[in-house]
C-alpha cells in the first residue's frame, strides 16, 4: 500500500503514467507550438514554455465570459473556471457533481468530492437536489464534459470502444452525470486534450450523451443547446445549437485549417472568418501558475 | 382534549409524554452482515465518493457471499474488490471507474473478456439511479426524468422506457418522457459519521443518495465512525439524515470508509486510489492483495492496524467546527 496522502501537497507518484510531472511538458512535445515563448509575454512566470494544460485552461476560461453557473469536474474545467473568476467572469460559480455549491477551498481540490470543497462551502446538496433541482431545474449555464469520442453534432461517447456494449474492447466509466449535464445545461463545453480522427469521429461506437438533434429525432425536446464549444490542442470548434454541425472557428497560432481537417474524422466545415487564438498572455499565465494552481496539481 | 378545553387551565404545564423505550440496534459488523446479507440478495451500497462503506464490502467478501446483485451509483474500488472476491453476479450502476484515478481491473476483465466469468450489467445514468431510489423509497411504479432521449443506453437497457404525460406539455402538445423503474434492494448498506444506538443517523458534508437508498430497501445497515449518546443526536435533529425507524442495524466501525473519507474524521487516501489501477490490473497481484488485506484480516480493526499509525497520521484532518444553532426551548 502506498505512502499516506497529504491534503496539502501533490502526492508522490506511484506510477509514471499518472504522476503529475515536476516540470511541465512543453506544448511542442505533445502538440503544436503556440508561439508563446516569443509572444507578448513579459512576466517572469510566462518565460517558461506553455504546457497544453495551460493553453487549454486559458482558452476555455475566455469562453466563460458572461456566464454565471458552471457545472464542472476536476481538472482543466476547474482551472479554466478558477481563472475566469480572476479574469473575464468574476461572478461565475462552480457547481460540483458531488453537490457542492459556492466552494471556497483552502487548497486546490484533487477530486470533485475533496474535503476541502466542503469545508467553508456555501451549500452542499443531496443527489436528488443536485440532479433534480439544480440540473434538471435549469440552473446551469455551462456544463463541462469530456469524452472518448465526439461526432459533428456534439454527441458524446464515454461508455465503450468497440462494436458491442456488452462485450466491448474497452469498457470506459460510462455516463455518470454526463447525460444529465448534456440534456439540462444551457450549453456544454467540451475540452479534448488530443484532436485526433479516432476521437473526432464520423460515427460514435456508442452514443452515451446525446445532443439535442438526436433527442429531437425521438420527438423529445431537451432543455439545452448541447455542445456549443469544443476546445482542443489544435483550435476551437463551435456550433450555435439545434440543426448545426460543429465548425472550426479558430486555430492556435501556426495551426492550419487543413491540419485540423486532417485530424478530424468527418468532413469538417471551416468558418469563413477563421480566427487565430491569441496565445495565453503573461497575466493569464501568472494567475494560473501563481494563484490558481501553484502546486501544479493539474498544470502538467 | 385540546388547548381550548375549559377543563384545562391555560397555565397548567403540559404533562411530559411517557419516555419511549429506545431500541438498541448496535451489532458487530460480522453479525450484521451474517444477519442481513444473504446469497442471491440485491445489495445497495451507497456513498457518493464520501463515506463509502468499504469495510462492509470487505466483510461480505470474508463471509463468502455469492450471486449478489450489487446496486451502486459509482461502482468503484469496493465493487472491484467484491468482484475479485467472487461475490457478485450482477451489477446495477451509472459509473464504473476508479474515480478519476484510473481503471477497475477486475470489472474490466469481467465485462471485456467475461473472465473469470461473465458479469450481468445494468447501466443507468447518475440521475437515473437517483430516480430509481426515489421511486423505490416512495413505492412508486416508476419515476420520470429528462435524461435519455437519443441515448444508445435505452437500446441496451430495457428498464429505460417512455410514457406519455397525461397533461399537455408547455407548448400545449402531448409530452413524452423517459422513466426508470423503482429499485427495492433486499438490504442497503451506508456509512455515516455517527448514529445513536437506535439508528438515528447523522451525516454532514456530502450526503449523496444515502437516505433514498435506505428508504428504498427492505432492510438497512448503517455503519458509523462512532455510536454516540442519544443526547448528542437530539442536540441537532436536523443533522439526522436517516431516522431510526428505517434502520435495522448500527455497526460501529471507525475508519471503515477507507480509502474514501469521512468529513471531519479522516481524509481521502488519494494515493491508494491511484495505486488501485496497478493492483487490480494483474489478477494475481489483485488476489494477493485480497488475501493479505481482506481474507487475511479477521475484521476491519486488523486492516486499520495493518495500515499503521503513520499512514493514518497522513490522513488526519484538523478542526473546522460549525457554529451551533439555537433550537430554542419552551419557557
Amino acid at each position: 500500500m502506498n505512502a499516506a496522502a497529504s491534503a496539502t501537497a501533490p502526492h508522490a507518484p506511484d506510477g509514471a503514467s499518472t504522476a503529475p510531472a515536476d516540470a511541465p511538458a512543453t506544448v511542442s512535445a505533445d502538440g503544436p507550438a503556440t508561439g508563446s515563448t516569443d509572444g507578448p509575454a513579459t512576466g517572469s512566470a510566462s518565460r517558461e514554455p506553455v504546457t497544453s494544460s495551460e493553453l487549454l485552461s486559458v482558452v476555455a476560461s475566455r469562453e466563460l465570459a458572461g456566464r454565471r453557473t458552471v457545472f464542472a469536474g476536476i481538472g482543466l474545467p476547474t482551472l479554466a473556471t478558477a481563472l475566469a473568476q480572476l479574469t473575464v467572469a468574476p461572478e461565475v460559480e462552480i457547481v460540483y457533481e458531488s453537490g457542492v455549491c459556492g466552494a471556497h477551498p483552502s487548497h486546490l481540490p484533487e477530486t470533485i468530492a475533496d474535503a476541502v470543497l466542503i469545508t467553508g462551502a456555501e451549500a452542499v446538496l443531496s443527489m436528488p437536489a443536485l440532479f433534480g433541482y439544480v440540473l434538471q431545474g435549469g440552473h446551469i449555464d455551462v456544463g463541462f464534459l469530456g469524452a472518448a469520442q465526439i461526432d459533428k453534432w456534439g454527441n458524446l461517447n464515454s461508455s465503450v470502444i468497440g462494436d458491442r456494449w456488452d462485450r466491448p474492447s474497452v469498457r470506459l466509466p460510462g455516463p455518470g452525470g454526463a447525460m444529465e449535464v448534456m440534456a439540462n445545461s444551457r450549453e456544454v463545453f467540451v475540452v479534448m486534450r488530443r484532436h485526433t480522427p479516432r476521437s473526432f469521429t464520423a460515427e460514435l461506437d456508442f452514443c452515451t450523451s446525446p445532443g439535442p438533434d438526436r433527442a429531437l429525432a425521438e420527438g423529445i425536446r431537451p432543455l439545452g443547446a448541447g455542445v456549443t464549444r469544443v476546445i482542443t490542442d489544435l483550435g476551437i470548434l463551435a456550433r450555435a445549437g439545434v440543426g448545426e454541425e460543429l465548425r472550426l472557428v479558430a486555430t492556435h497560432p501556426g495551426v492550419t485549417a487543413e491540419q485540423v481537417r486532417a485530424a478530424t474524422g468527418w468532413d469538417l466545415q471551416v468558418a469563413d472568418a477563421l480566427a487565430t487564438i491569441e496565445p495565453p498572455t503573461a497575466s493569464e499565465l501568472r494567475l494560473l501558475r501563481e494563484d490558481v494552481d501553484p502546486g501544479r496539481v493539474y498544470l502538467r | 382534549m385540546g388547548p381550548d378545553d375549559p377543563a384545562v387551565p391555560a397555565t397548567a404545564p403540559a404533562p411530559a409524554p411517557a419516555a419511549r423505550p429506545v431500541a438498541d440496534k448496535t451489532m458487530t459488523m460480522r453479525d450484521a452482515i451474517a444477519a442481513f446479507v444473504h446469497d442471491g440478495d440485491t445489495v445497495a451500497i451507497e456513498g457518493f465518493t464520501h463515506l463509502i462503506p468499504t469495510a462492509a464490502g470487505h466483510e461480505i467478501v470474508r463471509q463468502g457471499r455469492r450471486n449478489l446483485t450489487v446496486v451502486r451509483m459509482t461502482a468503484d474500488i469496493v465493487v472491484d474488490q467484491m468482484l475479485a472476491g467472487g461475490c457478485v453476479s450482477k451489477l446495477v450502476s451509472s459509473f464504473v471507474g476508479n474515480s478519476s484515478a484510473g481503471s477497475l481491473g477486475e470489472l474490466r476483465r469481467r465485462i471485456e473478456h467475461a473472465l473469470p466469468e461473465p458479469l450481468e450489467f445494468e447501466e443507468y445514468s447518475h440521475y437515473g439511479m437517483v430516480c430509481r431510489y426515489l421511486a423505490g423509497a416512495q413505492r412508486l411504479p416508476f419515476y420520470p426524468l429528462r435524461s435519455y432521449a437519443g441515448s444508445d443506453l435505452a437500446s441496451v437497457n430495457d428498464g429505460i422506457r417512455t410514457v406519455t404525460s397525461p397533461y399537455p406539455g408547455p407548448d400545449g402538445q402531448e409530452e413524452r418522457i423517459h422513466v426508470v423503474p423503482p429499485v427495492n434492494p433486499d438490504v442497503t448498506i451506508v456509512h455515516a459519521q455517527r448514529a445513536d444506538r437506535a439508528g438515528n443517523t447523522q451525516i454532514w458534508g456530502l450526503t449523496g443518495v444515502q437516505a433514498e437508498a435506505v428508504f428504498a430497501a427492505r432492510r438497512a445497515v448503517v455503519v458509523v465512525e462512532e455510536v454516540v449518546d442519544d443526547e448528542v443526536v437530539r442536540s441537532d435533529p436536523n443533522r439526522t439524515v436517516i431516522p431510526a425507524h428505517a434502520v435495522d442495524a448500527v455497526v460501529a466501525c471507525p475508519r471503515g470508509a477507507h480509502p474514501s473519507f469521512a468529513q471531519g474524521y479522516y481524509d481521502r487516501d488519494n494515493a491508494f486510489y491511484r495505486s488501485w489501477s496497478h493492483i487490480s490490473k494483474d489478477p494475481e497481484r489483485l488476489q494477493e492483495w485480497m488475501q493479505r488485506w481482506v481474507l487475511g484480516t479477521r475484521d476491519h480493526a486488523e486492516y486499520v492496524a495493518m495500515l499503521g499509525e503513520e499512514h493514518w497520521a497522513g490522513l488526519a484532518v484538523g478542526d473546522a467546527l460549525s457554529l451551533p444553532v439555537n433550537y430554542g426551548r419552551r419557557l
